[in-house]
């Protein structure tokens, strides 16, 4: 793996260890103290197996569906050693988690087949968006792009001044307007200032809103198809945001953001706590959206690209 | 797709509601069914185990194998389980007669503990308390700001300490305990203590809200957690009342399909009370947290008690008295209608309070109630002559048709609410004849309402 190449990918790689470190500890760790000193895979260890993933979050019925592959590879192959099962683990889990694709890419360096390339991120309150925003126009802004923020939180209380701080941190403009405004107008007033101003990213900002509030969750289409007449095809992505912490009802996050404003990729935040994501890997399967990055702290260099391989990889590790 | 925990329990309960009794076998199933439908709702996997085994047990145990009706009587011994699960008993903020009464609030980041502070700031105000807040998030940026909108909203005051440049000084001990000073000299009664969100694991931060537990001494700590936290949510906890000793918890954003199998969790594993339960953005949604109201929410029997608390916080005794001789007198007119929308209005979202209806909530769960719902009617009646809403019979053909222009709607719409307040009326008739006095009248109208 070419991960440890450069000092920039060196030190992502560190911080992703850091960050995963509890993750590794409380579910990886738990499924190589399950298969240690064993050379075939019982119903205890399944048993063990389950726990460990449902503890991770991963959820019932992904875990279920995980440990029937694993149920079936052993059973054609007859004999699983340790080392084995944590390889097919590894793959099962690689295998259900989406990669992104050069519409859309993640890497930060990568030519954008938009310009302005617009991208809209939405979720529940409470679950880092405008951290994220911050983070990824930081990560632009150094790739070299012109970055423009949208101030589309119009409201919760302070959220602007909170977007305004982070883009005099990242260096980089804003559109905002007042506490109450319409949000589809601001999205409108930013597109429209991202043309005159040649930017190349535009981050469009919204309020956290519960999935299961229809009005707002039908607001937030509106918003989504105000940009198309300004950019037509904008927003070219539409970021959900989710809190590793969550449990089951991300699923349902998912599925609303998605039937609401067709999201196209994920961002995992808050994953340097006792960090377990799961959720993710059901999300990612059932939905075909891929992880675009993960954050894992709350400084601004606090935010990865995610890479499926090199999550894996830092998992086993 | 997604069954909520009621409904799942539900299913699970049928394998053994249809079958005249209870043996090893359907139990064994039942119990897998029930296990699953806690684990999605995201109950800890350890306390899922143990709850499961338990009912399991006192199910084989207990007379239940032979009893009469030994579904119910099964659904009876998951309620109870569930109730001492979730505390048994309410719990109240502590109160302490050293002035002023300090509340801490701690939680990660984003977990709503700026909003519970408007909330809770709210509540306590209107229990004639008078609130300062104090706010010790000094790192997130504009987290002062939010405090300050929601303050100014609610009416109490901020304490901050504005440093050299202008900015919140990154000081939170200082800010916890000028604050306090701040409310002994200004005669507050309750200090409450905003604090940054942080991860468990951080240790540096947990050292600081530790500083700042020792430097006021609250009377109270609260701990924020989102409902709809997973498996997780037990290590946080678990870590919060390690380093804070915790006096409570606070379960927020639990509207919707929340499930909120993290209350379950929590409060068995930690041993401290939820106190109480967040469910919207608006200031006024906080409640009380009640064990058995939870537990009977979660298996699907509604929450008819704090409906009718919710009811009788808009609707004091005189002006139910008043109501219920109009009503008798039949000189219930429009005007009225509109007083009592209003009123409801008040009571919180449409569907919330529908939930709490016992056999409506599911019914509810998945259909769109919009807040707007009595937008028209209200358009209708406010677009009328104080004559005609008084006297509805003097509305003609012609004034039908400046009514609908006056709302933006169509002269059907105005027909429809004529009749429907007509039917309205005739129902109210028959409920006075019936129900005589009380406050069965009141409700009456109430649930006749809701129900349009």
């Amino acid at each position: 793996m070419a991960l440890f190449g450069f000092g920039r990918k060196e030190k992502e790689q560190e911080r992703l260890q850091e960050g995963l470190e509890k993750t590794r500890s409380s579910f990886f760790g738990k499924i190589s103290r399950a298969v240690a000193g064993k050379d075939t895979v019982d119903d205890a260890v399944l048993d063990d197996l389950e726990e460990a993933l449902v503890t991770s979050d991963v959820g019932v019925k992904t875990t279920v569906e995980i440990i029937r592959h694993i149920e079936e590879r052993v059973a054609q192959d007859k004999y699983v050693s340790t080392s084995e099962l944590n390889g097919l683990i590894r793959e099962e889990i690689a295998d259900l988690l989406l990669g992104t694709t050069d519409e859309r890419p993640a890497d930060f360096d990568a030519p954008l087949p938009n310009k302005p390339h617009v991208i809209m991120v939405v979720g529940v309150n409470g679950v880092g968006k405008t951290t994220s925003i911050g983070k990824i126009a930081h990560r632009y802004k150094e790739a070299g792009k012109k970055v423009l923020l949208g101030a589309g939180d119009t409201f919760r209380a302070a959220a602007t001044e909170q977007l305004e701080i982070w883009s005099q941190r990242a260096g980089v403009e804003i559109i905002k307007q007042y506490q109450g405004a319409d949000p589809a107008a601001v999205a409108f007033d930013t597109l429209a200032a991202a043309k005159t101003r040649d930017a190349d990213v535009v981050l469009i900002d919204t309020a956290g809103r519960l999935h299961n509030q229809i009005g707002l969750m039908e607001e937030l289409a509106k918003v989504k198809r105000v940009m198309d007449r300004q950019v037509p095809g904008a927003p070219h992505e539409v970021l959900l945001v989710l809190d590793a912490s969550t449990g089951q009802n991300a699923i349902r996050q998912a599925e609303a953001f998605t039937e609401h404003v067709d999201v196209t990729g994920l961002v995992l935040t808050k994953l340097d706590g006792t960090a377990k994501g799961g959720i993710v890997i059901g999300i990612s399967n059932e939905f075909r959206i891929p992880v675009k990055y993960i954050g894992v702290g709350e400084g601004m260099a606090d935010l990865q690209v995610f890479d499926r391989a090199a999550f894996v990889h830092a998992l086993f590790d | 797709m997604f069954e909520s925990l009621s409904d799942k329990l539900d299913a699970a309960l049928k394998n053994v509601k249809g079958e005249g009794r209870i043996n090893e076998l359907n139990i064994a199933e039942t119990m897998r069914e029930v296990r699953r439908a806690l684990l999605d709702a995201d109950v800890n996997y350890q306390v899922a185990r143990d709850f499961t085994n338990k009912v399991k047990e006192r199910a084989l145990e207990d007379k239940v194998l032979t009893a009469v009706a030994p579904g119910q009587q099964f659904v009876k011994l998951i309620y109870d389980e569930l109730v001492f699960l979730l505390g048994d008993v309410h719990v109240e903020l502590n109160k302490s007669k050293r002035l002023p009464n300090v509340i801490l609030i701690a939680g990660l980041q984003g977990s709503g503990k700026t909003t519970f502070t408007g909330k809770l700031a709210t509540l306590l105000k209107g229990k004639g308390r008078n609130p300062l807040l104090a706010a010790a998030d000094v790192y997130r940026p504009a987290a002062v700001d939010q405090l300050k909108t929601l303050a100014d909203q609610v009416g109490v005051p901020v304490y901050t300490i504005t440093g050299d440049d202008g900015t919140p000084a990154k000081d939170a001990v200082r800010v916890a305990r000028e604050a306090v000073a701040e409310a002994r000299k200004t005669g507050r009664d309750t200090v409450i203590i905003d604090t940054a969100g942080r991860l468990h694991v951080d240790e540096a931060m947990m050292a600081e809200v530790v500083a700042i537990k020792e430097a006021v001494e609250p009377d109270e700590i609260l701990f924020v957690v989102d409902a709809m936290t997973g498996q997780d949510a037990v290590n946080t906890a678990k870590a919060f009342n390690d380093q804070l000793d915790i006096d409570g918890v606070v379960l927020t954003k639990l509207d919707g399909d929340t499930r909120g199998g993290a209350a379950l969790s929590i409060r068995s594993v930690v041993e401290k009370p939820i106190k109480f339960a967040s469910t919207g953005e608006k200031l006024d949604a906080l409640t009380e947290f009640f064990p058995d109201r939870m537990a009977q929410r979660i298996l699907g029997m509604g929450d008819i008690v704090s409906f009718v608390e919710k009811a009788q916080e808009q609707f004091d005794e005189e002006e139910a008295l008043k109501l219920q001789s109009k009503l008798q007198k039949q000189t219930f007119d429009l005007e009225d209608f509109y007083t009592q929308l209003q009123r409801i209005k008040k009571m919180g979202s449409m569907k919330d309070l529908l939930g709490m209806i016992p056999g409506v909530g599911k019914a509810v769960k998945d259909l769109d109630v919009r807040d707007d719902a009595f937008k028209h009617i209200e358009a209708i009646i406010q677009s009328m002559t104080p004559e005609e809403r008084q006297n509805p019979k003097i509305i003609n053909g012609s004034r039908r048709q400046r009514i609908a222009r006056g709302a933006g709607l169509k002269v059907q719409d105005v027909n429809q609410l004529l009749k429907q307040f007509r039917e309205m009326k005739k129902m109210m008739k028959t409920m006075t004849k019936l129900s005589g006095k009380g406050r069965n009248v009141d409700l009456g109208g109430l649930m006749g309402l809701g129900g349009r």
